[in-house]
This record gives C-alpha cells, sequence and structure tokens, in this order.
C-alpha cells in the first residue's frame, strides 16, 4: 500500500459513529439532467448536508437499474458524458468541497477504460472509491489490485438473498462501507421499506464490523430515519433522480432542500 | 480433444465468469450446484434422452446436399439439420435441457429472451409441455420483425413483454430479463438461450447443444468413414456453433464461425465482435463485444433478429484468442442470396442466422478440393423469415 493518508470514507465514518450521527449519502448521475448542472447539483447536495456522494458514470446497459436511473444515464449519454469528462467534473468538485465522492458505474466501463488507468485518473482527481453492482468478489481480483495502489476504496454490495456465508466474503471485501442492497430487486423508489429489512441488515453486522450502508428503495424523510436507525448510511439514488427531472431549472434549489429535510428527519 | 475448460470459476482463458450483481450470486451457485448433480444423473440423462428422441425429433438428420454440392464442384457438402427439430430450430436442444432441470429445482416460473423469437418460442413450447409459467422479453423492434413468433408464444400460453429501452433489440430484451430475475429470484428459473451469460450458462447451454455436434460425429463416420475437414455455422451468442464444434475443438477438423456483417464490417452496421470487437464485460461474463472507447454498448445490426446482438458467447472468444476456431463474417446481401440459392438447389428454406453460414460456401469452397468434406450447421427453418426476405427483396406479399 502506498497510500499513508486516511480516505476520505474512513474518516467520515469514523468521525460519525464518534458522534452517533449517521451518513446522508446521495447518488447522482454525471452528465444528469446536463454536464455542467450535475457538478452544480453535487456541490448543491454537499452544502445542504450530504455526507458523501455518489456520483454515477452513466452506462447503456444498467441492468441493476429500474427505470428511473434508466432514463438518467439513456439522457446522459446523449449529453456526450463519458468517463474522461466525469472525472474532469470531480476535479473541479474538488477545488470546493472535501466530501468523499465514490464513484458508481458497471464493470464494464472501468474494464475498458483499463484497470490501472481508471485508478490512477480516478485517484488524482479525487475519487474515494469505486462502486460496480455487476463485480462480485469473486471476480474483483484485478480491479481491486489496481484500485489499492491508487488508494481507491472498492465498495462492496451485500444483497438479501446473500448467504451468511457470502455476507462474509463480499463484506470482508469490501472497503470504506458495505453496500447493502434492501430489497430483492432493481433501482427505484419504493412505497414501503421492505418488512425484512432489520433482519437482513442484523446478518450483515454479524458477519462485519464494518460501517453499512442501505441503498435502493429509500425516497421519503421518515423512511432515512429509519433506515438510518439501523445502519450507518443512507443511500438516496432514484427518489433525487426524478426529483431533478421534474424540478427542470429549478433542480438544484429542489435537491438542495430535499437532501436537507431529508438530513433533519434523520438528525431528529 | 474436448476442452476442459471452463475452470471452477467459469473461466475460459481470461473469458466467462461471473459478473452479475450480488443479488444473482447464490441463485447462481443454486444452478451450478444443481447442474453439476444432474448432469451425470442417469434418470436426468434419460429424461433428456427421451424428449430428445419422441419430442424434439433427435437425431436430426445429417443430409448429403447434392446440388448444393454440384453447384460449387467442390468440396462434399453436408447440412446438419437442426430446422427439422421440434419447433424449427436447434433452441429446444437446450430449453428442453432446462426445463428438466427447472423441474427438479423446483421453480414454477421461467423468463426468458429472444431476438428472432426462435429461442423465445423454444421457451414457451418446453413451458407448455411441463407446465411452467413462462414470460419472454422480447424488443419492441424485433416483435415487429418476428410478429409471427410472438403470436406463436401467445398460442403456446407465453407471455411476451416487449422492450422499449435502448435498441429495443436482444440486448435489452437480455437486460430487462436479468432486471426481472433480479426481482423475482426466488421463484423464477432463467432461461438463458445461448451460450452467453454468467457461469454457469455458457458451460450448461454448450453442452446441451453438443448434442449436434456429437450426433454429427457419428453420423459422418457413419456416411464417410473419417470426421469433416470443415464445419462451419453461424454465430450470434454462438449456441449452435457452440453445439457442433465442441467435439470436434482441437481434433484437426477446421472450425468456422460466420458472424453477421450486416450492411459491411466497415459501415458500423454490424453485428460482429468476434472479428471487430474488444473485450468487454456484457450480460454476466467477460468476452468480446461491440463497445466505444468508453465501454458503452454500440447497437448491432444484421438483417437477422436472431445475430442481431452486440456480444458473443466467452468460449467463442477463447477458441479465437487460441486459434482452436475461425471467425468471419458474411454480410445482410449475401445472407440473403445464400437463403435463395438454398431455396432453389435444395428445397429447403433455411433462417436468415443459418443463411450466413451457408453463405460462407461462396467464400470457403474455391480453397477446397474435391476430397474434401464440408459440415454445414442449418441451425434453424426460414418460414419465420419469408416476410423479412420479401422485403428485403422488394416484394410486397
Amino acid at each position: 500500500m502506498i497510500t499513508t493518508k486516511l480516505n476520505r470514507i474512513d474518516e467520515l465514518f469514523s468521525r460519525l459513529r464518534k458522534g452517533n450521527k449517521k451518513a446522508l449519502m446521495p447518488y447522482l448521475m454525471a452528465g444528469y439532467p446536463d454536464v455542467e448542472t450535475s457538478l452544480k447539483l453535487l456541490l448543491a447536495v454537499a452544502e445542504a448536508g450530504a455526507d458523501l456522494v455518489e456520483f454515477g458514470i452513466p452506462y447503456s446497459d444498467p441492468l441493476a437499474d429500474g427505470p428511473t436511473i434508466q432514463k438518467a444515464a439513456d439522457s446522459a449519454l446523449k449529453n456526450n458524458i463519458n468517463t474522461n469528462i466525469v472525472f474532469d467534473l470531480v476535479k473541479r468538485a474538488r477545488a470546493k468541497t472535501e466530501i468523499p465522492i465514490v464513484v458508481m458505474t458497471y464493470y464494464n466501463t472501468i474494464y475498458r477504460y483499463g484497470l490501472e488507468k481508471f485508478a490512477k485518473n480516478a485517484a488524482e482527481v479525487g475519487v474515494d472509491g469505486v462502486i460496480a453492482p455487476d463485480l462480485p468478489p469473486e471476480e474483483a481480483g484485478p480491479w481491486r489490485e489496481a484500485a489499492q495502489k491508487y488508494g481507491v476504496a472498492t465498495v462492496m454490495l451485500a444483497a438479501p438473498t446473500s448467504t451468511d456465508e457470502r455476507l462474509k466474503k463480499v463484506s470482508e471485501a469490501s472497503q470504506g462501507f458495505v453496500y447493502c442492497v434492501s430489497l430483492t430487486g432493481v433501482t427505484g423508489a419504493r412505497t414501503n421499506l421492505p418488512t425484512n429489512l432489520t433482519d437482513f441488515i442484523n446478518r450483515v453486522r454479524k458477519a462485519t464490523g464494518k460501517p453499512l450502508a442501505v441503498g435502493f428503495g429509500i425516497s421519503r424523510p421518515e423512511q432515512a430515519k429509519q433506515v438510518s436507525e439501523m445502519a450507518d448510511g443512507v443511500i438516496i439514488g432514484s427518489a433525487l433522480v426524478s426529483l431533478i427531472a421534474k424540478a427542470e431549472d429549478n433542480c438544484t434549489e429542489a435537491a438542495k432542500e430535499y437532501i436537507s429535510e431529508v438530513k433533519s428527519a434523520m438528525d431528529s | 480433444m474436448q476442452t476442459k475448460l471452463p475452470d471452477e470459476r467459469g473461466h475460459f482463458g481470461e473469458f466467462g465468469g461471473k459478473f452479475v450483481p450480488e443479488t444473482l450470486m447464490t441463485a447462481l451457485e443454486e444452478l451450478e450446484e444443481a447442474y453439476i448433480k444432474y448432469k451425470d444423473d442417469e434418470d436426468f440423462n434419460a429424461e433428456l434422452a427421451f424428449y430428445q428422441k419422441e419430442y424434439i425429433g433427435r437425431p436430426t438428420l445429417l443430409y448429403f446436399a447434392e446440388r448444393l454440392t454440384r453447384h460449387y464442384g467442390r468440396a462434399k457438402i453436408y447440412l446438419k439439420r437442426e430446422d427439422l427439430c421440434h419447433g424449427g430450430a436447434h433452441k429446444i436442444n437446450n430449453t428442453i435441457g432446462q426445463a428438466l432441470l427447472a423441474k427438479r429445482m423446483d421453480k414454477k416460473r421461467i423468463i426468458a429472451e429472444t431476438g428472432a423469437g426462435q429461442h423465445g418460442v423454444a421457451s414457451a413450447t418446453a413451458a407448455a409441455l411441463f407446465g411452467f409459467e413462462c414470460r419472454v422479453y422480447m424488443g419492441e423492434e424485433d416483435t415487429k420483425r418476428q410478429s409471427l413468433n410472438v403470436f406463436r408464444m401467445n398460442l403456446l400460453g407465453t407471455e411476451v413483454v416487449p422492450v422499449t429501452s435502448g435498441t429495443k433489440t436482444l440486448k435489452d430484451a437480455m437486460n430487462e430479463a436479468i432486471r426481472d430475475w433480479v426481482t423475482n429470484v426466488e421463484t423464477t428459473y432463467y432461461m438463458i438461450g445461448s451460450v452467453a451469460g454468467p457461469h454457469p450458462y455458457p458451460v450448461m447451454v454448450r453442452d446441451f447443444q453438443s448434442v449436434i455436434g456429437f450426433e454429427t460425429k457419428a453420423q459422418i463416420r457413419e456416411l464417410e468413414g473419417r470426421d469433416p475437414d470443415t464445419i462451419i455455422a453461424c454465430v450470434g451468442g454462438g449456441s449452435n456453433a457452440m453445439g457442433i464444434f465442441y467435439p470436434f475443438i482441437g481434433t484437426g477438423t477446421r472450425l468456422i464461425g460466420v458472424e453477421p456483417a450486416g450492411l459491411g464490417l466497415e459501415t458500423g452496421q454490424h453485428g460482429a465482435p468476434l472479428t471487430r470487437g474488444h473485450k468487454g464485460v456484457l450480460h454476466g461474463s467477460l468476452s468480446y463485444l461491440l463497445q466505444d472507447e468508453f465501454g458503452q454498448i454500440l447497437p448491432a445490426h444484421s438483417i437477422s433478429a436472431g445475430l442481431d446482438y452486440p456480444g458473443v458467447g466467452p468460449e467463442h472468444s477463447y477458441l479465437k484468442d487460441n486459434n482452436l476456431a475461425k471467425y468471419d463474417s458474411v454480410t445482410d446481401g449475401e445472407a440473403l442470396a445464400a437463403f435463395q440459392l438454398l431455396c432453389r438447389t435444395e428445397g429447403i428454406l433455411p433462417a436468415l442466422e443459418s443463411a450466413h453460414a451457408v453463405a460462407y460456401l461462396e467464400k470457403l469452397m474455391p480453397e477446397l478440393s474435391k476430397d474434401d468434406i464440408a459440415v454445414v450447421n442449418l441451425s434453424g427453418r426460414g418460414d419465420k423469415d419469408v416476410q423479412v426476405a420479401a422485403d428485403a427483396l422488394g416484394v410486397r406479399l
């Protein structure tokens, strides 16, 4: 390991743990609704109280995503976004904020870019971690090696369908935090939280002492509050993306308002 | 020599693997366990053999195409008549096998993706035969090109869901099927139609399709007393090709996979990842793909909906990189000409997919002598393609 400085993600969770607080972790799609606005949105949610931002590199075939993120990815790609532009946006964000930034994308965008080059460029612009939902620990070896070399964390996902044995394997391989997929399904807002969520989170807790962030299906402030009572972080994706779609020109303000509302619900 | 691959992690050299969301990993492990348990199981194989013979109509004929042979005046040409399988294509070899497995795994619901509709029809057929609930995802574009097959699936009691995302073709149908599986994984069996997808699908589908190759080997030895010099098969995802190639890998028989060059490789409007693609990950495995420099998948094009796919089964990538098979391509126009040629010389209407393999004879025959033997895998019949062919030939029906 070359890096000696504590990763921003680890720093965040150890700080929050001490203050008995939970992380609000919104997801934004780079290039959506347009390239410049996606940067403004990143800075806006950071200012409004987000603790970590997941910044999505759009992919043409997002098979773990529901309609909301699929549509956003389609329009982002039509806006001619690409991995280099996303890195440039992160670089510009880094000039203004120290919020942990985790890039979320599918493995092919990483693989095709070149594992070493992706890790190196990500680290250089200030990306703290990478989440690739279609990269299970069994296949993650070559990427982890490259990422580790440059001090980029690789976040793994745990699912309710994972056996206890797999939960161990996944959380051992995960760095920064473990991304707990709340439900058996694709991304997208749901009316209710899954009934077996507590059991699932308890199972992951048994497998690891690492911070747990829960995502998929969370949209309303009271749901975020509920989730924050059992986990260390709350991930909100589709709900924020569809709010941005609806608010159009007013989206940075709307996103700010929504994030601070969710944040205060979590802190109450 | 048959390959000992994949390894226990589902890798064919650097290709293959299991690149899927964690939600599906346990299901894939269960599937693999079930497959390993049953593939050498006596009862399972007896039941499979029963349905192969009594229902699919196997063994299919290895037919000496005398007039086609005379047309070229070179090698003897044999056609492996998978078009005579029940349902009209080789796809049913796989769906009956997987349905027998799904039955043993106590699944009640089957989902599948389809391009031309042949795998969809074969899945719907197996579902009807064994009493499964069945849903097939099909690109909206393909439901229009292949409306006959949509109706056939409906008649067989299957719900066909038109997929409107992305390019509205096979790749998007597969995305949507995977999304369904991610959501309903506990009750649902995903019946993948090609040697693609995450491990264990590429090896399992190959094994179910390898009956084509084993029959061919026995039949040609019976007829000619030796193995063929060349075997030709079309490659979309590559299941009919893997099926006929498998027993001949590394034996000295030249294996040629024919990809769709669409409007021409230089136009970019094709479906030839092995010829013009780059390595990448799509639908759960690492293989050659049509993609841009940032890894965004590019739309494929082919006159044949069944070959209209930007990826290819990982074992084909392995065979290519290790020079165990050769891959080339023919255009829409060449395939259409072969489609007509086979009708006129042999009275056989091939699927447009299979017509790609037939079309390759045009390139290959000048290299061969009268003592040579070539086998073409005629993977399906062309009734479904009559409308598409008429449109392409400017005939109004």
